[in-house]
């Protein structure tokens, strides 16, 4: 015989993460899906991907650089520095709705199949992804267009990368956890996208936060992301500090995520 | 030889939250009761999510065990037939071996990959193709895209749809699409398999051919574990059942007997529905929320109505059928489906109302239709009844009423010496017996 499953209340699955390992070909299929799904029977398509945050890039400079009349910083053209943070709060904040959508939306997967369900809030990250890198072309061009080139910094760019989605995976766990359970969370979190646009650093720069409030201000774990983009992409200044608060709090993130998961996973047909 | 599934002592246990204004029906009586008691539950609710619990809606909570000290074994091989009533714990225990949900109480080991089919299609998704679904149902089955693509052929040819593979599913009729689906599964290779009541669908063609897969599964040395409701197909596809009665096994046994047992445990259903004037525990689900007509009682004609004995009819005499309707709305060609079976389960015959009439014409409210048999003399015992009411609307029944308890055939001295030998279905009441010699044929040629 081969693999024996035995089933017992409570009890916590040894080979949890080899099981997603080897549920691998499903988060492949279901990240496939929503990314073949996502921009069905729409006339632009993937330009969608371009469009949201070129608008908000436009706006954001209308309002933040001529109006309010905020600085950039050193020489890069404030367009650039709103670009940037607009990608990662893109990023982030479509990775969270979809994710705590993704549970309900795919309850009818939930509740006649197995498989760890860990797979599908992070399928939809993946697809936020799919849509970040789109975007990230445009900024390719945005950068050619305003001779922008990147120094050495840009070698650091993936371990942003990295953080982004990290930061993305981890409060999308626990919200997604909690949503099954409580749908509060779904009324809850376009209030808490609405509001980090503009308590994120998107559409102005975080150096303009004075310097005994920029700790606390780097308890968003998206400042950290956004600051790290702009350093390394734009070679703005980086407060170092902050960012290490704001990878701690991603970490920690990432761990009450994963925890509350798989704490609440085993109840979620149940709950759905 | 080994044992696949070992159930031990399996339980389990759903919380209900119930309304208090459910039992007085005037509800709060001053909007200060309403805040007090939404306060009230808003204080345990966030106690009990401090502390870990389960938060359930309602200001009372009630348990409801679905499963109680479920025990059983199923053998390498083995083809097990799971039958009880609606809300007998079938899908809960299918869901537990499917590691859906988890147990209260209890273990479960499994030896070998499982499968399970507790849905036909599930995870379709209705703006890809035909030939993009057969790779995500598959993964979403456990296939891996190397086995996918090696059976693809096979698959596609199984569901008959190949000219459409590149349409979205979404333009597909409901047999292709289901067709299609049933060809994704039965074309997975686990060592277990769980199966949910699938054969239900599609047209009689293509329920034969998914019967066939079935049973070269069975006879592949893998385990089965099977639900359905079809008697029939429990009693072709296994040899060993087990009986679910309010959570518990009541009966785990062969098919035969535990088929007659179900059908037993119909009676006291069919008392209940008599005294409640509600046939709701013969449904199966309804397929509409505001059918246009609704079975709202089925009895025999002249008999006494006595809830608690079955009407009974003499051995060799016509009997007529009575099918009270609840009509909605005026149906102008309504048809009514009767099929009869023994206690085994077995179809005797099928009635159709169209078969003799133009359809039947219903008024809003409640219409009396009667059956009459003549000439179709049943063998002593009890008959149940699967009673359909159409139109059918998207290919599905406006209401549907499943193993009614409809009469016992009595024998009084009609018959005398087959008493103790089974009898089959059928007394023919006129059958005529001679005795001559034997005519040997001789060739006349050469004599």
């Amino acid at each position: 015989m081969t693999d024996v499953v035995i089933i017992e209340h409570g009890r916590h699955e040894r080979n949890y993460w080899s099981d997603i390992w080897r549920y691998r070909e499903l988060f492949y299929v279901l990240a496939w899906r929503d990314v073949a799904v996502r921009y069905k029977q729409t006339i632009i398509g993937a330009s969608w991907a371009l469009i949201r945050p070129f608008l908000t890039m436009v706006v954001f400079t209308m309002v933040f650089s001529r109006i309010a009349k905020l600085p950039s910083d050193a020489a890069i053209p404030y367009p650039l520095m709103v670009f940037v943070g607009t990608l990662a709060w893109t990023f982030f904040s479509t990775g969270l709705t979809d994710a705590s959508n993704s549970m309900i939306g795919n309850s009818n997967l939930i509740s006649k199949i197995y498989f760890p369900r860990l797979i599908v809030p992070t399928a939809a990250v993946v697809v936020a992804f799919a849509d970040f890198l789109i975007a990230f072309g445009l900024l390719l061009g945005m950068m050619v267009w305003y001779q922008f080139l990147p120094s050495w910094h840009v070698l650091f760019l993936p371990v942003f990368v990295v953080a982004g989605i990290a930061a993305t995976i981890g409060p999308s766990l626990w919200v997604t956890a909690l949503n099954v359970k409580y749908r509060d969370f779904r009324i809850i979190v376009p209030f808490i996208v609405q509001l980090g646009l503009y308590v994120s650093p998107v559409g102005f720069s975080s150096s303009i936060v004075p310097e005994k409030w920029r700790l606390l201000y780097s308890l968003n774990p998206v400042v950290g992301v956004i600051d790290g983009f702009r350093w390394s992409l734009l070679g703005s200044d980086i407060y170092l500090p902050g960012l290490a608060v704001s990878f701690a709090v991603i970490a920690a993130f990432m761990w009450l995520g994963v925890h509350q998961f798989r704490a609440t996973e085993k109840s979620f047909a149940d709950l759905i | 030889m080994t044992a696949v599934i070992t159930v031990e002592n399996l339980s389990k246990r759903y919380l209900l939250g119930h309304r208090a204004s459910d039992n007085t029906p005037a509800g709060d009586v001053s909007l200060r009761d309403a805040i007090t008691r939404t306060a009230r539950n808003a204080a345990r609710k966030t106690g009990d999510l401090m502390k870990g619990r389960e938060v359930v809606h309602g200001d009372q909570i009630e348990e409801f065990w679905a499963l109680t000290d479920v025990n059983f074994e199923v053998k390498e091989g083995e083809v097990l037939g799971l039958i009880g009533r609606n809300g007998a714990g079938k899908s809960t225990l299918l869901k537990v071996l499917s590691r859906i949900t988890e147990p209260t109480k209890g273990r479960v080991t499994l030896r070998g990959r499982v499968a399970s089919l507790l849905e036909v299609g599930t995870g379709f998704h209705p703006e890809l193709s035909g030939r993009e679904n057969i790779f995500l149902n598959g993964a979403i089955l456990g296939m891996s895209r190397v086995d996918i693509r090696k059976k693809f052929d096979e698959i596609v040819a199984f569901s008959e749809v190949e000219k459409f593979l590149d349409t979205p599913v979404k333009r597909y009729s409901s047999g292709m699409y289901v067709r299609l689906a049933f060809a994704v599964a039965a074309h997975m290779e686990p060592e277990i398999l769980i199966v949910d009541e699938v054969l239900a669908v599609g047209d009689a063609a293509f329920q034969a051919k998914c019967m066939g897969k079935m049973s070269s599964v069975a006879s592949e040395n893998r385990t089965v574990l099977f639900v359905s409701h079809n008697m029939g197909a429990i009693k072709t596809l296994t040899t060993r059942s087990l009986l679910l009665q309010g959570g518990r096994i009541t009966a785990d046994a062969d098919s035969e007997t535990v088929i007659e047992k179900y059908l037993l445990t119909t009676l006291d259903a069919r008392a209940k529905a008599l005294k409640a004037k509600n046939l709701e525990s013969f449904r199966r689900g309804r397929n509409y929320d505001n059918p246009p007509a609704s079975i709202v009682e089925i009895n025999i004609a002249s008999s006494n109505n006595d809830p608690d004995t079955l009407p009974e009819v003499e051995l060799g005499s016509d009997f007529t059928v009575e099918i009270c309707l609840d009509v909605e709305s005026a149906i102008l060609a309504g048809d009514l489906c009767v099929v009869l079976m023994n206690s085994q389960g077995e179809r005797v015959t099928t009635l159709v109302a169209s078969d003799k009439v133009q359809g039947l014409s219903l008024r809003p409210g409640e219409n009396v239709v009667k059956l009459s048999v003549k000439d179709l003399f049943l063998a002593p015992g009890r008959y149940f009844a699967d009673v359909s009411l159409d139109p059918m609307i998207d290919g599905k029944s406006c209401d549907a009423i499943f193993d009614y308890p409809l009469l016992t055939v009595v024998n009084h001295g009609q018959v005398t010496h087959a008493l103790n030998r089974p009898w089959g279905s059928v007394y023919s009441k006129d059958a005529r017996w001679s005795v001559s010699e034997k005519v040997e044929k001789i060739a006349a040629v050469g004599t």
